[in-house]
Formats: structure tokens, sequence, C-alpha cells
């Protein structure tokens, strides 16, 4: 058999998830989709003891809208889901830019959102639209439940901030600002393979077109989703002309360090990042007021 | 260490199995081994290739990434259930055998999976989206040219048949 052997527990509520969590620790692991656990498994890169398959648990499925106009995604939630979801779709246009790059159909119907944001590969897409929105991960525990901002949470390659005794459960996406549009890119080798370099971006205007926030998230050339808002910040106060994104791009382009990898060297990730920040940004412009 | 077993009861093409399963055992060497329903393929095992797709409650999904002992309660469809009335293809295996859509065969179980699937979500699907609904399976025979065209002619073919 191609996994090492383990104790498997159906988890048959949240809080026996999070019982067995805090009885095991760092022995145990949550089982989601298993779109990622379940090859590092079958390599033995992972041997986790235990697992504990949270997909009987029905309530941390779903979206749902707070009062407030945030936008609460369940950490079990498919991909499928959120695919086939029109209004959230909607609020969260950058999800409809990057779902199809995820991997395939066959992946898709299993691999959810938060198992994604839980293994934080940094190639991966989902970080850096959860970096790119402020996003905040909910993280329950047997103890309690806290909060932390998504720019917290990815600390390293499949690295979070998550506890050996927490589960992150909830993600919450702010409600969409008006006059704003937003744009995922990404080149890969092939149709879902990982991201050789992916940039999300969001602008938002005032009534004169004149920027008056602007995020910027990259994938795949760094250690963690880069957050590169510093650089989009140069757009503020003015409009989203060729030179003012020239300007954005040739920053990122000078703050981050790709590492390069079999398919890529650093460099030429680094001429992706600028180009898909110039073209990201662009079509982020373009697409205010579109509703798009 | 002893065993990790775990008592099971799911449907494999409409037929009710039980058996007591290790947990680390893999839902494709499940429907292999133990229920002896090779027609389902194992290429990679870990998610690439798409040779062991099956449906689970009707949607495609890598039975190499899904353990035995999560089916449990579940509805599983493979190839062997596909020509299930009387031995007369189903339009997809009737198309790929026109189409000339296999060579070596090894990857096509997974692709009838997967694309009986999709033309039952998309009955008249476009070349780009047939392609798309594709991307998850490996084939390294036919350059895919022929499947494409198969796809094409059992969705036609499927559409006509639909009341």
């Amino acid at each position: 058999m191609k996994p090492a052997p383990f104790k498997y527990i159906a988890a048959s509520s949240l809080d026996h998830a999070l019982a067995l969590k805090a009885e095991y620790g760092d022995d145990a692991r949550f089982l989601a989709g298993g779109q990622s656990l379940v090859p590092a498994m079958n390599f033995r890169l992972s041997q986790p003891p235990v697992l504990i398959d949270v997909n009987p648990l029905d309530e941390c499925a779903g979206i749902t809208r707070s009062e407030g106009g945030e936008i609460h995604v369940g950490a079990l939630t498919r991909y499928r889901e959120l695919e086939r979801a029109g209004d959230f779709l909607r609020l969260c246009p950058l999800f409809a830019d990057a779902l199809p790059h995820i991997a395939h159909p066959q992946i898709r119907n299993r691999g959810t959102i938060g198992g994604n944001l839980a293994h934080a590969d940094p190639a991966s897409e989902l970080p850096a639209i959860a970096v790119a929105m402020e996003a905040r991960m909910r993280l329950r525990s047997s103890a309690g439940q806290r909060e932390i901002a998504a720019s917290e949470f990815f600390i390293g390659p499949l690295t979070t901030d998550i506890a050996a005794n927490e589960m992150l459960v909830d993600i919450v996406f702010p409600s969409p600002k008006p006059r704003s549009g937003t744009c995922f890119l990404e080149i890969a080798r092939r149709r879902g393979d990982f991201a050789l370099a992916g940039v999300a971006a969001a602008v938002t205007l005032d009534e004169e077109q004149r920027c008056t926030d602007a995020r910027l998230a990259l994938c795949g050339v760094g250690e963690t989703p880069v957050d590169a808002s510093h650089a989009a910040s140069l757009l503020i106060g003015r409009r989203c002309t060729r030179d003012a994104i020239d300007a954005v791009a040739s920053e990122v382009g000078n703050t981050i360090a790709p590492s390069g990898n079999v398919h890529a060297s650093p460099d030429y990730q680094r001429h992706i990042a600028v180009v898909l920040t110039k073209r990201a940004l662009d079509m982020a412009h373009t697409r205010v007021g579109h509703g798009a | 260490m002893e065993p990790d077993l775990h008592d099971i009861e799911l449907s494999v093409n409409g037929t009710t199995y039980r058996r007591s399963v290790e947990s680390r055992m893999l839902l494709s060497d499940f429907l292999r081994h133990e229920l002896h329903l090779a027609g389902t393929h194992v290429g990679c095992e870990h998610g690439v290739c798409g040779a062991c797709t099956v449906l689970l409650d009707g949607h495609p999904i890598r039975s190499c990434l899904m353990l035995a002992v999560q089916t449990n309660a579940q509805e599983i469809s493979t190839v062997e259930g596909l020509s299930a009335d009387g031995g007369k293809l189903h339009p997809v295996q009737q198309a790929m055998h026109d189409h000339h859509g296999l060579q070596c065969g090894y990857c096509t179980p997974g692709i009838l999976m997967t694309m009986t699937a999709f033309l039952r979500e998309n009955t008249a699907p476009s070349e780009d989206e047939v392609r798309e609904a594709l991307s998850g399976n490996l084939c390294r025979c036919t350059g895919y040219q022929n499947i494409v065209d198969a796809m094409l002619a059992a969705a036609e073919t499927m559409r006509a048949s639909m009341p």
C-alpha cells in the first residue's frame, strides 16, 4: 500500500474534530479534500500517525454573507462549489479569474478552500488572493477561537500560523468596495500546472478616476504569497496611466526574489511577474464600474 | 502496529459491497484488488495522470487521492458500469471507437469517466471546453485530437437521443 500506516478517525462534529486535535496535536493531520495531503502521503513525504477526516462536517462548508456585507466561506467549501456560486463570484471576482487555473476538474471536485490555504503552497493562487483581498482566517480550537489577517497567516513554504490544536474553519472576505476592479493572471507551463508566477490586483478609483486604494499580491515568486501592496500604493492619488502602472511593475520587479525552479530561471520568473503586474493592473482598472 | 481496520459499505455501479479495509488503502487499490474491478487504471498514484478517475456521487475524482474508508455510504461509478444495458457501448465509448480515440488504451477508462460526467453537465460543448475538460487526463499515444473529435461527436449523439 502506498501511504504509511495511520489511525483514521472520521470526525462526527466540529467539537469532536477539535477535541481530537487537542488530544493528538502535531501527530494528527486534518484530512479535507486530500488533494495535496494524500499525494504527499502516497510518496511517504508525509506520514501522519493520525488522520482526522473532517469531510463529514457539513457545518464547515458553504458561503454566507454577514449583515455588514462580509463574505464568509467555510473551510470545507470545495472549489467545485465556489466555481458554481454566481453571487460569490460577482462579489469576489478574483476567484472567477483564478479557479480555472487551479489544477483540473477532478481535483476541483474534491479540493477545499481551507485545505488549500492551510497547505500554504507558495505557488498556489488562493493564498495570494486572500492576501490581496485582505481576508481574515478564523481559527478554532477546543480552547476558543481567533482571527488572523491573511498577510500574517502565511509564514513560510507550507507553513502557517495555525497552532497544533487549531483548525482553520472560516475565511472572511471584506465586502467589495464601490468603484473597484480586480484581475488575477498567471502563467504556467501547462493548464492546471503550478504557476511560474501569478498576480492578483485590485484598484479602487474616485469620481475623477484617481486611484484611492490599490492591492497587489503575487504567487510563485517567494516562499509565501508576496504582498506587493507597497508597490501598488505608488498609484494612490494618480490616474492608472501606462506610466503609473509601469512604475508599479518595475517596483515589483525590484522587490521580489524568486528562487527559480526546473521550469524557469529567477530572471524569467521576475520578467513574467513584471509583465503580469502590468496586465493585471490594466485589466483591473478597465473593469472598474463594469461589475466584472 | 496492528492494521487500522474499518468496516465500510458502499455502492459501486449500483451494487452494494461490504468490506473491512485498512485505513491506508486507496480507493483505486480497493476497486482493483478487493472488488476485482480492474477497469480503473492506476498510473501515477499521485493525482496527476487521471487514469484512475471514477465518479463519486456523479462527479469525477481521482481514486488514488481518496481513501477507501472515506467512501463509506457513498456511491461510486467506474468504467465497468458504463455499458450496463446488454453490453451496448455508451455513446462516449462508441465515439471513441469510431474516431480511433485510443491506441494503448491505458488512459481510456479515466477519460471515459471524466467525459461522460462532463457531457451530462455540458450537452453542447465547444472544442475549447472539451479540451479544458480533458486537461486533467494524460494520454501519451493519441495527441488528443481524435479524443476531442470523439467527444464532439458523442455530444451530438447524446443530444440527438435526448427526449
